[in-house]
């Protein structure tokens, strides 16, 4: 007996491998539930809850947007071969950025733009850190950028309590509430920051049209299936590189302004500004299969999982670690899911 | 001075056995990115049977929870011919979520009789040595070395690729079920959710800076342990703010992957071995 590649499966036969590592992932995350001491099916209705109602959907929408911007830049990055971690990371310093222009430099109608303009542009500055010594000394980008998470995280912790710790609050770790000029609209009386959102799926567009009908985006293609392919053809390998991990990071910079001009309207503690958004968005990028659009529909995905965390966190004060295992989880059946469907088993040796 | 050298080498011991953990699963060819959740799931196993029952079998735990973790990753990253990279963070979210949802109960318990640690960070030791003669002086070690390095000559010469790399992954994992179990039931005898810190990646990117060599990780090993503790020293008696000393080791990790980027690397790291191909 043993396993042979299938390069060709039948539709029915994917269906159903999605299907059996879909229903063992919930099986899994059930034992979980029950020795956390919850009966599983209500933690799964609290999980989908956030679907039955207008105020459980607005949630859900909001925490799409930084998904959606985080998502299409890691779908692009990954297809290119340069594995970003650090999202997380970038979207602090594109925090830090639009902190910087709405606390310290005189607002106005430009205060907006040019907060999304440093935030973006930190954004790709941190993960091009990481881009350049890759390219320069082969450091492998999944470690750096992930150590550069930590990195952001105590910059940004040292701000909100040092120099940058606001002049009225007392006992908290955040800066001084942003000037009206630097908040973004919302929809009604939700979280929704519209035009945020509105960038987000102009990013998943241009990055969908960039890597499918122009001459770069064939480059990028070609590096991603075949690295060597891609040498024999004299493609500047390393400027391609960059080029892919700079877009990811300016789109986890400008989700992070969107986050604290939208959102918090201060900068604030790292684990209160994102929760967990660059880590969450890999799962995004991953499902979408290297594909910018796809992304529309896997973002809200995981935007579902992170407003059912929150429910469960606040229905039976669970910690907000279960979005991890939730994430995990998924991430583990599908591309469990992806690879025995590409495989069959053989009776002979 | 004698004291930063012990405090130095009780500090590296956790990154030491992790450390050995993922460089065994490396050298037959399978990336393990997972180590900070095995790391976190196993301190947690170890400290809730130490509490129950005896910190000796807590130890046990420990490891046996690691292996099984071995194993999971190896249904993915050996049979099912995932991508490794994939599969090690999706286990590394998994077992910091669930250690953090499970472990909720213990926090703040203290641990009455916490192990010795200058007993593990000796045994730890020893198994660096113990690797280093495994893999230069048994035939599993060659069989292991040849699967990292050219899998497909192996399986012809009658190795079952398939079979070592679940072996190494469970072995590793034991060692990376031990760096947990000595966090929770020596080094800090108690358990808090993140209590591992970033100290699994500091292992991965130690196997680098090590070249896959189990004598080379134990000095890069007692060295982060020395950074560790100068950091925990220096605190407060300079005026540098105490974030940027807790960011050093993970600004560390970048320079010496900077550094040591282009080592060699066995050759079939992160291939999956499909016989057809």
């Amino acid at each position: 007996m043993r396993w042979e590649l299938e390069p060709n499966p039948t539709r029915g036969k994917v269906l159903g491998a999605y299907a059996l590592f879909l229903l063992l992932a919930l099986f899994l995350l059930g034992l979980i539930f029950l020795a956390y001491g919850v009966p599983p099916l209500k933690a799964y209705a609290l999980l989908f809850s956030p679907l039955t109602d207008t105020l459980g959907l607005a949630e859900v929408a909001r925490r799409t947007i930084p998904l959606l911007l985080i998502g299409s830049g890691l779908a692009l990055a990954f297809r290119v071969g340069f594995f970003n971690i650090g999202a997380e990371g970038q979207l602090l310093l594109g925090a830090v950025g639009a902190a910087y222009v709405a606390l310290f430099l005189p607002p106005g109608p430009w205060t907006l733009p040019l907060m999304f303009l440093l935030g973006g542009s930190l954004g790709a500055v941190w993960v091009g850190i990481a881009a350049w010594l890759r390219v320069r000394f082969g450091a492998n980008e999944i470690l750096t950028t992930l150590m550069q998470n930590y990195l952001a995280y105590y910059l940004v912790v040292y701000l909100v309590a040092g120099p940058w710790k606001g002049r009225q609050v007392f006992g908290f770790l955040y800066t001084d509430r942003f000037p009206p000029e630097a908040q973004l609209p919302r929809l009604g009386d939700t979280l929704v920051h519209w035009p945020t959102l509105v960038l987000g799926i102009a990013a998943a567009l241009l990055l969908q049209t960039l890597l499918f009908r122009t001459p770069l985006g064939f480059e990028w293609r070609i590096l991603g299936e075949n690295p060597k392919a891609a040498r024999y053809l004299g493609l500047k390998q390393g400027r391609l590189l960059l080029l892919a991990a700079l877009s990811s990071g300016l789109l986890a910079g400008l989700s992070g302004v969107g986050e604290v001009a939208g959102i918090h309207l201060r900068l604030l503690e790292p684990a209160q500004i994102s929760l967990g958004y660059g880590f969450t968005a890999i799962l995004v990028a991953w499902l979408a299969r290297g594909r910018p659009l796809g992304v529309l529909l896997t973002a809200p995905l995981l935007g579902l999982v992170l407003a059912g965390g929150d429910a469960l966190k606040l229905a039976l004060s669970m910690p907000f670690r279960v979005v991890d295992v939730v994430a995990g989880l998924l991430l583990l059946s599908f591309i469990g899911a992806e690879a025995l469907s590409r495989h069959r088993l053989v009776w002979r040796r | 001075m004698e004291e930063a050298l012990l405090r130095a080498v009780l500090f590296g011991t956790p990154i030491l056995l992790a450390s050995l953990g993922a460089l065994l699963s490396e050298r037959g060819g399978v990336v393990n990115l997972g180590v900070e959740g095995m790391m976190a799931l196993a301190a947690l196993a170890a400290f809730a049977v130490g509490l129950e029952a005896h910190p000796v079998l807590g130890v046990l735990a420990g490891v046996g929870v690691g292996s099984l973790l071995g194993l999971f990753l190896g249904v993915f990253a050996v049979s099912l011919r995932a991508n490794q990279f994939v599969a090690g963070l999706a286990l590394a979210a998994l077992g910091l979520g669930a250690s953090g949802l499970l472990g909720k109960r213990y926090e703040g318990v203290p641990l009455p009789n916490p192990l010795p640690e200058g007993v593990l960070a000796a045994l730890a030791l020893a198994l660096a040595f113990g690797l280093h003669l495994l893999f230069f002086r048994t035939r599993f070690g060659l069989y292991l070395r040849s699967v990292g390095e050219n899998p497909k000559a192996a399986d012809l010469f009658g190795v079952s690729v398939d079979g070592v790399r679940y072996g190494a992954l469970a072995l590793g994992g034991g060692l990376i079920g031990m760096a947990g179990a000595y966090l929770s039931l020596a080094y800090r005898p108690s358990w808090t959710d993140g209590m591992t810190s970033g100290l699994g990646w500091v292992a991965i990117a130690l196997v680098i800076l090590a070249a896959w060599q189990p004598l080379r990780a134990v000095f890069g090993a007692y060295l982060f342990g020395l950074l560790f503790f100068l950091q925990f020293r220096l605190q407060g008696s300079v005026p540098i703010p105490s974030e940027a000393f807790a960011a050093m080791p993970y600004l560390l990790v970048i320079l010496v992957l900077a550094l040591s980027g282009r080592a060699r690397a066995p050759k079939a790291l992160g291939q999956p071995f499909d016989r057809g191909r």
